[in-house]
């Protein structure tokens, strides 16, 4: 296995089982800028290092949770419920 | 040892300044073709700075399918224009890069696939790209080695031909335009990370590396896969997600197919090299990251899919497998020019899985713009406010499903 997530629900499992569903990145307010929507929609922090983002447990338990990953290594140090 | 004995270094190395003209971050394809181009162009204070040895990113590990059969009328005319490029390239660089134009085949397995194949055949046609639709006799004479799938699930239904398509020895490449750029007079500064930049204001003025500031005149960057890591420190974020990306090598065979094979349907690209080594590769690692390690997992799904098409591969072992990384844009598109807002630097990004064939042209307009200021019309699409003008180039719908490179 590539590596492992600890799902909040189903413990410890490999991420083939898991979606990735994106960096965390909160939808603006309806009367947000043009500027504001176009980051929303494209601009990626991208990190490389530790970055908190969303997976879903696509054959478990079909859950939305959120993921502190170091995209360096793929370690995940930290999962919990949104 | 083997530096003792060899009469003319490729480039030479050469005490750090601390200005020049042009500092380019990232000696990759890119960054590597744009300083050659920029030295054409009588711009000969230049350094490239790479964190790593030369083309150690992307670079390194490409499968260096060279093609222009895209589907857009942005990108087809782009891609055809380094093709033209990459066929004089040895000539021009001095430096044999083995391109074999074998010619290459994108199978569909689908109705719908077929016709995505048809628009790009149309498309190709009216921009002058040698590419056409072709039925199952006709692959099956092309690669006999291939599975038709007639009867089962996918069955290949027709392909997009693209006879001047090929390979290249992509390190070659990347030696012969460092070389090329260094008898220009370009320096050349392997294990020179850049950590920071110089700026006046809005105006980037140089670069931070361990070893000391670097002033420019004008910086670029040409970091691929590292691309956000560069704009965050300037405080930016570009539309950039960085995904690995994997393939594998087997055994030498004897030679038995001389084309090479795409599918999007089966999530796998294939050829065979000189060598007789058979290159499998398919689509990114479905998550971002930055490490380099490749997984069992891929290589089991490479593995099965290639047996799809060519089930002679059965008993035929993997030699090695690798991983790169690739900066996917939104639309499968390049994103080159300056980033909003900030003056005296530009970036070439977004060359994601598809970006080795566009190192020459790529270079080339990067060059012409930095000397010029002015977007050469060839990459006028490519610039990074279409994502706020809502202009995207929608290469993606070329490949819907992974295999793009
Ligand atoms: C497995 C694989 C197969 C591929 N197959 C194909 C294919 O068949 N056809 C095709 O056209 N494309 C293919 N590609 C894509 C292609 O290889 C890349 O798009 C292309 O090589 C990118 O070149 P580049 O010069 O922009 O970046 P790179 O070659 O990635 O170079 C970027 C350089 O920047 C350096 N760098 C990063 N950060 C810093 C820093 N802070 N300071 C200094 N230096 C830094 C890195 O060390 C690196 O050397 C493939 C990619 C992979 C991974
Ligand atoms: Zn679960």
């Amino acid at each position: 296995m590539a590596f492992l997530i600890p799902c909040p629900n189903c413990g410890e499992r490999g991420v083939t089982e898991f979606r990735f569903g994106g960096e965390v990145n909160p939808r603006p307010a309806p009367s947000a800028s043009s500027d504001e929507w176009t980051s929303y929609f494209y601009r990626r922090g991208n990190t490389s290092g530790l970055q908190t983002e969303w997976w879903y447990h696509r054959y478990g338990c079909r859950k939305w949770f959120l993921a502190k990953r170091d995209t360096t290594t793929n370690q995940v140090t930290e999962t919990r419920w949104p | 040892m083997m530096q003792l004995f060899r009469k003319d270094r490729m480039w030479t190395p050469r005490p750090l300044k601390s200005r020049y003209d042009v500092v380019i971050i990232g000696a990759g394809v890119h960054g590597l073709a744009t300083a050659y181009y920029l030295t054409k162009l009588g711009i000969t204070d230049i350094a490239v700075l790479d964190k790593s040895y030369i083309g150690a990113g992307a670079s390194a590990r490409s499968t260096a399918i060279l093609r222009a059969n895209y589907i857009t009328a942005e990108g087809i005319p782009f891609f055809r224009e380094s093709l033209k490029l990459y066929e004089t390239l040895s000539q021009d660089l001095d430096f044999n890069l083995m391109f074999d134009q074998m010619g290459r085949l994108d199978l569909g397995h689908t109705d719908s696939a077929v016709y995505g194949l048809r628009v790009r055949a149309e498309f190709n046609q009216m921009l002058g790209v040698d590419s056409s639709i072709i039925g199952p006799d006709e692959i099956k004479d092309l690669v006999p080695a291939i599975n038709l799938r007639t009867g089962q699930t996918l069955p290949i239904m027709a392909a997009l031909y693209h006879p001047p398509a090929g390979t290249i020895r992509h390190d070659a490449v990347v030696w012969a335009y460092g070389r090329g750029a260094d008898h220009g007079g370009a320096q050349i500064h392997p294990f020179t990370e850049v950590t920071g930049f110089l700026r006046d204001g809005n105006r980037v003025t140089g670069v931070q590396t361990p070893v000391g500031p670097i002033h420019a005149g004008t910086v670029l960057s040409a970091t691929a896969g590292w691309s956000s890591t560069i704009a965050a420190m300037l405080g930016i974020k570009i539309p950039i997600v960085t995904h690995p990306l994997q393939a594998m090598v087997t055994e030498p065979l004897k030679p038995f197919i001389d084309k090479t094979l795409s599918s999007a349907n089966l999530h796998v690209y294939v050829y065979q090299t000189d060598r007789g080594e058979v290159v499998i590769g398919g689509g990114v690692d479905p998550y971002p990251s930055y490490s380099h390690r490749s997984t069992l997992h891929q290589m089991q799904d490479l593995a099965a899919h290639v047996l799809e098409m060519l089930p002679c591969l059965r008993e035929v072992k993997v030699m090695r497998q690798w991983t790169g990384l690739c900066d996917m844009s939104p639309d499968y598109a390049p994103i080159m020019g300056p980033l909003d807002g900030i003056e005296g630097f530009y970036m070439t990004a977004g060359w994601g899985t598809w970006g080795f064939k566009a190192g020459p042209i790529g270079g080339k307009s990067m060059a012409e713009f930095i000397v010029t200021g002015k977007t050469p019309d060839l990459i006028k699409h490519f610039g990074l406010d279409r994502f706020r003008t809502g202009r995207l180039v929608n290469e993606r719908a070329a490949a819907p499903a992974a295999a793009i490179h």
